[in-house]
């Protein structure tokens, strides 16, 4: 079956992220497709490569990003929802002539439509709130 | 054609919950999908008249929310125990165009959906 | 088919799990998890809410590593069941859809 997941919260203020991490890898293990991860709202802190969490503390940052690799997952970052907080790639940077980038590999900013694209094309969209 | 149901169940203006779930309904609409929207619990807030979101710098809610059916985002629905248990009656609601339903109508609703949006 | 509900807030603080009991459809599902595993305990449940949840035959999980890393695994509902990753990916098959509340 295909799934998609939706993630509104930001890593480690909440649950919800990693919850959401977990059913992702359950449901690969279990040979099942994962179509696209949709992050939105405060989710989109979840994109940032800046974040250094302590060591010893579980990376939800790096999972994303090797779990994007292993399985070849669209980490879609809505771009209205990362800009407003400052998560941006290096042609947004460009554009609003910032002196930054720091959207990490793996994910890419794109509009709503991939969040309504996700929910046709899946048999299943879970969303984890925070 | 996927039915499509958005469920928004958080105030407006104290989270970006009420908004969010607005552009999204919105993106579906131009995607052309048979989306629906069911306001409860303290969504119900969304609703009313005299709203005035300039005093925190923000844009009212029920103006976006009556804009939807030039969208043509068409099927809106509100709970009408949220409303009641709120001391919300029908007549201080900004949108003409919505439906009330029963506890038992929720279940209906989302039985008959393809995909659920929570906010 | 039957929706499959998720809740991840604490019934002590919200009134989520209230307004899940009133709306819920016949042979639904609920998955606690995150805080809302604070839903299995005992007491968190009235029995007039057990009685309308019996009636519509509503079968409620709580995913086991969240109830265990809380320490309340002695402490669940004998009408819970604890449930898996893998089985909270079965179960979001086994249901026409999923309506998360947060």
């Amino acid at each position: 079956m295909i799934f998609s997941i939706c993630v509104y919260a930001a890593p480690y203020s909440s649950q919800a992220s990693y919850s959401a991490y977990q059913f992702a890898r359950s449901l690969l293990a279990q040979g099942h497709k994962l179509h696209r991860v949709f992050f939105y709202q405060d989710g989109v802190f979840n994109a940032t490569k800046l974040a250094t969490p302590p060591q010893g503390e579980f990376d939800l940052y790096e999972a994303w990003q090797t779990l994007a690799k292993e399985h070849n997952i669209d980490l879609a970052v809505c771009i209205a929802a990362a800009l407003k907080r400052g998560v941006l790639n290096k042609e947004e940077s460009v554009r609003y002539q910032k002196e930054a980038n720091n959207l990490a590999d793996g994910f890419s900013l794109s509009g709503l439509g991939q969040l309504i694209d996700a929910a046709v094309d899946s048999d299943r969209l879970i969303t984890f709130g925070s | 054609m996927k039915k499509i149901l958005l469920v928004s169940r958080h105030a407006p203006y104290g989270s970006s919950m009420a908004k969010d779930a607005i552009d999204v309904a919105l993106a579906a609409a131009i995607y052309d999908q048979d989306i629906s929207i069911l306001f409860m619990d303290d969504g119900i807030f969304q609703l009313t008249k005299e709203q005035n979101a300039s005093e925190i710098s923000q844009k009212n809610i029920n103006a976006m929310l009556s804009a939807f059916p030039l969208y043509g985002v068409e099927k809106l629905y509100f709970h009408l125990s949220s409303a009641i248990q709120r001391g919300i009656k029908i007549d201080e609601l900004a949108l003409d165009n919505i439906t009330a339903l029963h506890d038992e109508e929720i279940s209906t609703l989302l039985n008959s959906q393809d995909q659920v949006l929570s906010f | 088919m039957s929706v499959l509900h998720t809740i991840n807030k604490s019934p002590f603080s919200f009134t989520i799990l209230k307004s899940f009991v009133s709306v819920c459809g016949m042979n639904d599902g609920l998955l606690l998890l995150e805080d809302g595993v604070f839903g299995a305990l005992d007491n968190a449940i009235t029995n007039d809410e057990q009685l309308i949840l019996k009636q519509k035959n509503i079968k409620i999980y709580a995913l086991s590593t969240d109830v265990i890393a809380r320490g309340i695994e002695k402490k669940i509902s004998k009408h819970i069941t604890l449930i898996s990753y893998d089985d909270f990916v079965q179960l979001t098959l086994e249901h026409q859809n999923v309506h998360s509340w947060f």
